[in-house]
C-alpha cells in the first residue's frame, strides 16, 4: 500500500483517501450559457494522460479536506502533493470536436 | 467430489503457430490498431462477412497479451436496457456457434450465472431486471435463496451473515470460455483469409490531411490506411490524443486473481454487487475472482494489494469453503470506463477513422458480438443498428445507456 502525503495530516495510508479525478475542473461562471456540447465537456470528458496527472484526492478518513496531487499514471508514484489551489494549471489541450 | 480424471486432462495441447508472421506492408484498405479480441474478431468478420481482406491488425505487444490475456471470461447477456441487451445477446448467440464457425475449440461452457442481490433495493433491481431481459427475449429466472443454494451448494445463504443471499437472478445460458483459445482461433481465421496480424508494432502516431488520417505512424514505420479502426481497449484515448480528440474514457488498472486448482467444487458463476466479488471455476479448477477497478486512473497493469484484500472477504463471507484456500496468481489489466458504464462505438471528427472502446469490466462476452458489428460498421461506413446507440455523441444529446445496475462488479 502507499502512502498519500496528506498537506495537514503528513503521510498516510492509500486507504484513508478517495480519488476524485482530474483536477482544476473549475465550474461554468455561467451554466446557464453553456450549449449541449459545453455542457457535455464539463460533465464527461475529462484528461486521462499515460504518465503526469494533476488530481483531486479527499483525505476522507482523516481531515476529510480536499488536495491536490500530481501523479504518474504508469508508476501510480505521487511527485507531489499539496493544498487544492496550490499550484498551478495546466493550460489546456488543444482539441477537436466530437 | 472423486472425478477419476485430473483436472485439465482433457484440455488441448498448446498450438503450434496458428498465423504467418508478415512484414507490414506499405499499405492496407483496413488498418486495424490492437491485437485484442475485438481487433482479432473485427479482422475475422470482415473477411468472412464482408470479403474484405486487405487488413492489417496492428498490436504493439503480443497477440492478445492486453486485457484479452487478463480477463475472467464471463459471458453473459442479462443486462437491463434495450441497446445493450441487443447486442450482448447477439453476441451470446454467437458465441453458441463459435466453435464451429471458428474450427477451433473455445471451451464455451454454458454453465449460468447467478447475480446475487442482498438487499430490498438489489432485489427489486433484480426483478426488474428479469422483467426486462424477458421482454427481450434473453433467459433470465428470479430465484429465492434456497433455489440458488441447489444450483450452487457452497454459497452461504444463511441469515448468519452481515448481508444475507435475499435471492438471485438466474441466466442458465450464461458460461466462461478459454480466452486464448478465442484470440487464437479468430486469428487463425483472420490469418488464413489473407489478414496480416502484425505483432511487435505500436501505432505512435496519425499523419492528418484534412478530416482524413491517410498514414498511422508505428514502430515498424509509416502504413498508409484507408480506414482506421481503433481496438486499443485502455489505450484508446492515448491514441485519440495524438488526434486531438477527447472522449470521456478513463482508464482504470483492473484486478482478477485465482486460487490453486481444486476439485470441482463451483458449478457455475456467483456475482455479487453489494458484497462486492464475482466467482467462477475454471476449467483446470482454479478459482477465479474478481470484483471491481482500482479508484485512480492507471496504465500499470498492476493494482493495489488493499482491494484484492477486500475481494478475498466478500468472497470468505460468500463462500465459507474458500477460506483455507490459497491464492496462486493475482495480475491487472488497463480498463477503458465510461460515465455510462457502456462502450463508445462508431464514428470519430475524422472521416476514416472509426472507435471501438468504452468496454470497461466487460467486453470479453462481447468479442463475437462487436467482431460482428464493427466489421459491419466498418465495411459500410456508418454504423451498424447494434452500435448505434453507442455513438460517442450520446454524451452530449443526453441518451447514455446507464449500466450502472448491471455491470457494477459485474463483468
Ligand atoms: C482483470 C480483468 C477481468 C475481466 N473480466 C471480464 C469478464 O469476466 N467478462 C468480460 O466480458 N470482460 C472482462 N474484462 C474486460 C475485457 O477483458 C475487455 O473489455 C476486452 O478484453 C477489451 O477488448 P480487447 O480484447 O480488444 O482488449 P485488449 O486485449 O486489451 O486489446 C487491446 C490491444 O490494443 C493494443 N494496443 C494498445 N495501444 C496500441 C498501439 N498504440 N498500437 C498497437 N496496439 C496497441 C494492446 O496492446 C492490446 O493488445 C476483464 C478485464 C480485466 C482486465
Ligand atoms: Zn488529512
Amino acid at each position: 500500500m502507499q502512502l498519500i502525503t496528506c498537506p495537514w495530516c503528513g503521510p498516510r495510508e492509500e486507504t484513508e483517501f478517495r480519488y476524485g479525478g482530474q483536477a482544476d475542473l473549475a465550474y461554468p461562471a455561467d451554466p446557464s450559457a453553456l450549449d449541449d456540447e459545453q455542457w457535455a465537456r464539463f460533465l464527461f470528458f475529462r484528461d486521462n494522460p499515460k504518465g503526469t496527472f494533476a488530481e483531486r484526492w479527499c483525505h476522507d478518513a482523516g481531515c476529510r479536506r480536499w488536495l491536490r496531487a500530481v501523479r504518474d499514471t504508469r508508476t501510480y508514484v505521487f511527485a507531489e502533493t499539496g493544498p487544492y489551489g496550490s499550484f498551478p494549471r495546466r493550460s489546456a489541450r488543444p482539441e477537436r470536436s466530437a | 467430489m472423486n472425478s477419476p480424471v485430473p483436472p485439465g486432462a482433457a484440455l488441448p495441447d498448446h498450438p503450434d503457430f496458428l498465423w504467418r508472421t508478415p512484414e507490414p506492408k506499405p499499405s492496407y484498405d483496413v488498418v486495424i490498431v490492437g491485437g485484442g479480441g475485438h481487433g482479432l474478431a473485427t479482422a475475422h468478420y470482415l473477411a468472412q462477412n464482408h470479403g474484405i481482406t486487405n487488413v492489417a491488425v496492428l498490436e504493439r505487444g503480443w497477440l492478445a497479451g492486453g486485457n484479452m490475456a487478463r480477463n475472467t471470461t464471463l459471458i453473459r447477456s442479462n443486462y437491463l436496457w434495450d441497446e445493450s441487451a441487443a447486442i450482448y445477446e447477439h453476441s451470446l448467440k454467437l458465441w453458441e456457434g463459435l466453435e464451429d464457425d471458428l474450427g477451433y475449440p473455445i471451451l464455451f461452457s454454458q454453465r449460468g450465472v447467478l447475480n446475487l442481490a442482498h438487499t430490498e433495493q438489489d432485489v427489486r433491481d433484480s426483478v426488474r431486471r428479469v422483467e426486462a431481459n424477458r421482454l427481450n427475449g434473453i433467459d433470465a429466472e428470479w430465484l429465492g435463496p434456497d433455489e440458488v443454494a441447489k444450483i450452487c451448494p457452497i454459497v452461504n445463504v444463511s441469515d448468519d451473515i452481515r448481508y444475507p443471499v435475499q435471492g438471485a437472478t438466474y441466466q442458465p445460458r450464461a458460461g466462461i470460455a478459454k480466452h486464448d483459445y478465442v484470440a487464437w482461433g479468430f486469428a487463425r481465421r483472420a490469418d488464413e483469409a489473407g489478414i496480416d496480424i502484425i505483432q511487435d508494432c505500436e501505432v505512435t502516431d496519425f499523419v492528418v490531411d484534412g478530416d482524413r488520417v491517410t498514414t498511422v505512424r508505428t514502430s515498424r514505420g509509416d502504413i498508409a490506411c484507408g480506414t482506421v479502426a481503433l481496438c486499443a481497449a485502455g489505450h484508446t484515448s492515448v491514441l485519440l490524443d495524438r488526434l486531438g480528440v477527447r472522449t470521456p474514457l478513463q482508464s482504470h488498472p483492473l484486478q482478477a486473481l485465482v486460487s490453486e486448482l481444486l476439485e470441482p467444487v463451483h458449478p457455475t458463476i456467483v456475482m455479487s454487487n453489494a458484497v462486492h466479488v464475482y466467482v467462477s471455476q475454471a476449467h483446470k479448477g482454479e478459482l477465479v475472482m474478481g470484483a471491481g477497478v482500482d479508484g485512480y486512473n492507471g496504465y500499470g497493469q498492476r493494482g493495489a494489494f488493499h482491494v484484492i484484500e477486500r475481494q478475498m472477504a466478500a468472497a470468505v463471507e460468500l463462500f465459507p469453503v474458500f477460506a483455507r484456500a490459497h491464492l496462486l496468481r493475482s495480475w491487472a489489466g488497463i480498463v477503458d470506463v465510461t460515465p455510462d458504464a457502456s462502450p463508445i462505438v462508431g464514428h470519430t471528427p475524422y472521416a476514416n477513422v472509426l472507435v471501438n472502446a468504452g468496454w470497461g469490466t466487460g467486453g470479453f462476452k462481447a468479442t463475437p458480438g462487436i467482431g460482428w458489428a464493427f466489421a459491419d460498421t466498418v465495411a459500410h461506413g456508418r454504423p451498424h443498428p447494434l452500435v448505434a446507440p453507442f455513438a460517442l455523441d450520446r454524451f452530449v444529446t443526453g441518451a447514455l445507456v446507464d449500466e450502472h445496475g448491471a455491470a457494477g462488479v459485474a463483468h
